[in-house]
């Protein structure tokens, strides 16, 4: 109860930050409030005017450039060039004679500790340190009863292992575990750490599910047996002159499960950060104090709900991918079973 | 458009530490935590079948004694009836015997009495004779006192004698 206390308030200074923007702007605009928001950065703004300013790392043609993105700014804060580099709508460019954005972009790689990348290291660092506690615990209290933080995340461990790995892989369920938690674990904590006042929105943000779903295609098709390729280019019960449909169908089936994994996490915590935006924009765009109670009922609402969405997806993600490891390591040896899973299986 | 257009420093940063973190958390944080949760799992399936088994073995043993407790009692049932019926026997034969000897000593009772009986009749009738010999003498001795008496007495017997 304490500790959603606590949410709950880190919860409400985030309006205060809000609130605080729209005194200076003039006109309240929601559209490119809500796209700041959930959009990556150069600097971290924890509240309007506390920034911090992470490190710009540019990948220029071979020579590697670090400097801090406090650079871009001058004291009035608005944006200049540094450097020869420019910054434009988010990201890095070249800049040419005027200090405007150049098109040419050949070997210019930005590898920036951007906001994302921040929270991605604050994210795996509580990682390391949750779970290597826990495997402490395991190994202090050998064969005792779980205690502290470790008989909360035990439950968790043993769910992914029974009814998501055991339940969909089958018994080659074991070399699968470390990815399936690890994925599961990743996605929940950014999920919460998102949702956290100032948090960046980092499963929100494609590029981050983009190489969640790699891997696991990835692990899909190096997984892949014999009758799972023997299924794809030659569908058992279907006949041979269907084989030009069938198999560019099936290996763009391969495709779209990840795509789908992709795009699933990405539209569900960004819709989320929308949503609770525009709940509190709603106050500032009706400038009025009435409408306040309503919209922060509805966001807290929303929020709750965030919550349990952010168990979910890191839930659903786990799940999709032990079901797609597991129709690739099934073995199918029964002549009545279409290629839908569904003959008779022992 | 850029919300749905993956950054490449985002995509190199994730790879570059998922799978770090993959690597690690698998060598040091899931292959440790699954081991100890296998194990435990199966000392706790040993416990339980070790139970199982100790329960069984109690039924087993409390099955045995049942049965060894229903010999027992079919066994004094027995002795018991046994002994009875030996009792039984033996009563029955000792009053046998008991009558047998009853009968064999009223017998031999009766017999000796009998014989006692006729011992007894031969000793009177001898008396009888001896005092009937006695008396006809006395009296005879007194009647033959007189001559002529015993001429009588004589004519008497020669007339009941008849020659033939």
């Amino acid at each position: 109860m304490k500790r959603l206390l606590v949410l709950l308030f880190a919860f409400l200074t985030v309006t205060a930050s809000f609130a605080s923007e729209t005194a200076e702007g003039g006109k309240f605009e929601p559209g490119p409030l809500i796209q700041h928001h959930i959009a990556d950065d150069y600097k971290w703004e924890f509240a309007h005017g506390v920034d911090l300013y992470l490190p710009v790392i540019l990948f220029d043609n071979g020579s590697l450039n670090v400097f801090s993105s406090k650079n871009f700014y001058n004291e009035n804060h608005e944006v200049v060039p540094y450097n020869g580099y420019v910054m434009s709508h988010g990201h890095i460019y070249r800049a040419d004679a005027a200090g405007n954005a150049s098109e040419d972009k050949a070997g210019l790689y930005d590898i920036s500790i951007t906001k994302n990348v921040a929270s991605l290291f604050i994210s795996v660092a509580l990682l390391f340190l949750i779970f290597m506690t826990v495997a402490g615990r395991y190994k202090k209290s050998a064969g005792k009863a779980p205690s502290g933080i470790q008989s909360f995340f035990e439950p968790i461990i043993i769910f992914v292992r029974d009814e998501i790995a055991k339940a969909n892989i089958g018994p080659k369920y074991e070399r699968y575990m470390p990815y399936l938690l690890t994925v599961f674990f990743f996605i929940w904590f950014n999920n919460l750490l998102g949702l956290m006042p100032g948090g960046a929105n980092l499963t929100g943000n494609i590029a981050v599910t983009l190489v969640l779903a790699v891997l696991t295609l990835l692990i899909t098709v190096f997984s892949g047996t014999k009758s799972y390729w023997g299924h794809i280019f030659a569908t058992p019960g279907v006949p041979r002159w269907l084989a030009p449909i069938m198999i560019p169908v099936e290996l763009i089936g391969i495709l779209t499960k990840p795509f789908s994994l992709m795009v699933r996490l990405f539209a569900n915590i960004t819709a989320g950060h929308i949503i609770i935006l525009s709940l509190f924009s709603l106050i500032f765009i009706f400038e009025s104090m009435a409408v306040a109670p309503l919209s922060v009922a509805f966001a807290i609402f929303m929020f709750f709900l965030e919550l349990f969405v952010a168990l979910l997806q890191a839930y659903i993600f786990t799940l999709l991918s032990a079901m797609y490891f597991g129709g690739a390591v099934e073995e199918h040896d029964h002549v009545d079973d279409m290629g839908h899973g569904d003959g008779v299986h022992h | 458009m850029d919300l749905v257009t993956p950054g490449f420093g985002l995509i190199f940063w994730q790879a570059v530490t998922f799978l770090i973190v993959l690597f690690l958390l698998s060598k040091f944080a899931w292959k440790p935590i699954m081991n100890a949760l296998s194990e435990r799992e199966a000392s706790i399936e040993n416990a339980l079948s070790a139970a199982e088994k100790a329960k069984l073995e109690i039924q087993g043993l409390k099955a045995e004694n049942e049965k060894l407790l229903a010999e027992a009692r079919l066994e004094r049932d027995r002795i018991l009836k046994e002994a009875s019926d030996a009792g039984n026997a033996l009563i029955e034969t000792a009053r046998n015997k008991a009558n047998e000897e009853g009968t064999r000593m009223v017998q031999q009772a009766r017999e000796s009495i009998e014989n006692e009986k006729r011992a007894a009749i031969a000793e009177v009738k001898n008396m009888a004779a001896a005092l009937s010999i006695d008396i006809a003498e006395r009296i005879l001795r007194k009647e033959l006192a007189d001559p002529s008496a015993q001429q009588t007495l004589a004519q008497d017997y020669i007339s009941a004698v008849t020659l033939n």
